[in-house]
């Protein structure tokens, strides 16, 4: 089944990634030769096997509750594309 | 000789012995810098002022206590997507602008604090994702053997930077061969430790199941030394494992008998170019003659790894991606509304081959195809693991070449993005099992480049694949080529 653009502006709007019409078509036909190559999976019969989770047997890994890094909200902000005073400006998100 | 061409074992004693100071090794790796770095282009940002500030620190202290610091003094570079607290960190993509980290990464901190002169930040693919450093959005990273060829990727910078002398060692990061193909193709030693084995926190996350930190050397022994500096238990990072650190430099024995060496068939079939191959063979049959037992295996699922691992990392790499918003940090274009700030602030900062792994991984975990896409490659990525389990009763190191062929050319693979991605074929089976592997040079094809073998071990045993490729490094002269770069 081919990919279509359709469904690659339905993904991209997901992925909140605006692209170009010519980016999407690009797009189009490069995953639908990446999908393909990946339908050699299907080869194998994986019903009984378990997925993968973990590289190395692991337990949860539990720590004490307590903070070790001191709050610095100047720093954190310095980076902000906008800010004002100690909060970072952002557009309006609820009409 | 140029002391910045020295490696670090050496560079260390002579520091220890004062017949060096830090600052004049510092010094000698900026102008090897500048000498050569119009024609490579391996660092992003320099800091040479907070270096030779380090140094000058360094020499007070070698001179006042005899330090023994194991990193004391030495000039390293560092691939741009570790943190590094107050230096500018791009991980070479437009999206994080000018940010400049509040942090170090914990490997920075543990580097620091072991004396290392952080030289700068390195060249690679954007957000680690590429095989050649052309995906880069500031410029390509040149191969320093030949110009007109890549480094490798990701950490093409790093590879490049410790095959010219522009530093002594450096860090990279390896998700699919990241570190082992660059240092194929750059002729230096590189080493992806296990899985959890040195921290992860502090690095910019593209595909956090897989993404391991490791160095860059000019041989075995400073490898050892870098794994023995870095590694260990971060509570930091919940998957790092909490297990102590072996002294990996006194496991480099220069023997090899007894050791039981796995060859797999399926990894010396099509694709693999006829010297790479004959290079390979001749160091297995070197190491069988210097006494260790050689077998022929199967890891009967290699075929499927590259389908695996690119459904894997994509869809982790579309999660950990989710983070780039234009909203707290790095670039935000102007939209008319929230939706629209996201999308063009995405559009515009994130480069053509980030965009198509997003992309990707966001369809293989979308409803409808998380089942066929993402759950179908992690039980595929559990026979895979299975394949290495078996071979590993068998035997204690796994030998295969670490790329088909040596450096291709700049602008060769970058137009189809599934050949770039077939490059990659022997090194990403051992991230998606987590095991360990590192490559080493084993000689140079008739354009004089270099060729990489790949030595893989058991989890948790870099010890074993150091004492093989130290004791294959003593036997041969391959780490002693240098590219020249006057011509």
């Amino acid at each position: 089944m081919k990919l279509t653009r359709e469904e690659v502006r339905k993904v991209a709007t997901l992925a909140r990634l605006h692209l170009t019409a010519e980016e999407e078509e690009r797009l189009t036909e490069q995953l639908d030769a990446i999908l393909r190559y990946m339908e050699k999976l299907n080869q194998l019969d994986t019903s009984r096997v378990e997925p993968f989770t973990h590289a190395a047997d692991v337990v949860n890994a539990f720590r004490e509750d307590k903070v070790t890094n001191r709050p610095n909200a100047e720093a954190l902000l310095a980076n902000a594309p906008d800010k004002d005073q100690t909060f970072f400006r952002v557009p309006k998100i609820i009409e | 000789m140029n002391p910045a061409a020295l490696t670090l074992h050496d560079a260390g004693e002579k520091l220890r012995k004062h017949e060096l100071s830090s600052q004049e090794l510092t010094l000698a790796a900026f102008q090897r810098i500048s000498e050569t770095d119009d024609k490579i282009h391996a660092y992003i940002t320099l800091c040479r002022d907070a270096a030779l500030e380090q140094a000058k620190q360094a020499d007070e202290r070698l001179k006042r206590d005899g330090s023994t610091l194991p990193l004391l003094g030495i000039p390293i570079a560092v691939k741009d997507n570790f943190l590094t607290r107050g230096l500018r960190t791009t991980c070479a993509s437009k999206i994080l602008g000018d940010f400049i980290p509040p942090y170090d990464a914990t490997v920075i901190k543990r580097i620091r604090d072991a004396g290392a002169v952080i030289t700068g930040k390195t060249n690679l693919d954007e957000f680690a994702m590429g095989s050649s450093a052309e995906n880069s959005a500031l410029f390509p990273t040149r191969n320093p053997w030949d110009g007109e060829r890549v480094p490798g990727g990701s950490s093409g910078g790093s590879a490049a930077a410790v095959a010219s002398d522009q530093c002594i060692a450096a860090l990279g990061t390896d998700t699919g061969g990241s570190i082992r193909q660059p240092s194929a193709f750059c002729g230096v030693v590189g080493l992806k430790p296990t899985y959890g084995r040195v921290s992860r926190y502090g690095i910019i996350a593209f595909a956090s199941s897989m993404d391991q930190v490791g160095p860059l050397t000019k041989d075995v022994r400073d490898c050892a030394l870098m794994l023995e500096a870095i590694a260990g238990h971060d509570p930091a990072d919940s998957t790092s494992a909490d297990r102590s650190v072996p002294r990996y430099s006194e496991a480099l024995t220069g023997d090899v008998k007894g050791l039981r060496l796995g060859v797999p068939k399926e990894y010396f079939v099509t694709g693999i170019a006829l010297e790479v191959e004959q290079a390979v063979r001749e160091a297995i049959r070197l190491l069988e003659k210097n006494g260790a037992a050689v077998e022929e295996i199967s890891l009967p699922h290699t075929e499927y790894a590259v389908a695996v691992y690119y459904i894997v990392a994509t869809a982790e790499a579309s999660s950990n991606l989710a983070r780039y918003d234009g909203m707290r940090f790095g670039h935000r274009a102007g939209g008319k509304d929230l939706l629209e700030t996201y999308m063009l602030s995405r559009e515009e900062g994130f480069g053509a081959e980030v965009k198509r792994r997003i992309m990707l991984g966001t369809y293989a975990l979308s409803a409808g195809y998380y089942d066929a896409y993402y759950l179908k490659a992690q039980r595929v990525r559990a026979l895979i693991k299975q394949d290495f389990d078996a071979a590993f009763q068998r035997c204690d190191a796994i030998i295969t070449p670490t790329a088909p062929t040596t450096a291709f050319k700049i602008g060769e693979k970058i137009e189809d993005p599934l050949q770039m991605y077939l490059s990659d074929i022997y090194t990403i089976s051992i991230n998606l099992a987590g095991v360990p592997a590192l490559s080493l040079p084993c000689g140079f094809d008739a354009n004089g480049l270099p060729i990489g073998m790949q030595v893989i071990g058991k989890h948790f045993d870099e010890s074993t694949i150091l004492r093989l490729a130290y004791a294959y490094e003593q036997a041969t002269e391959w780490h002693r080529g240098k590219p020249r770069m006057e011509d």
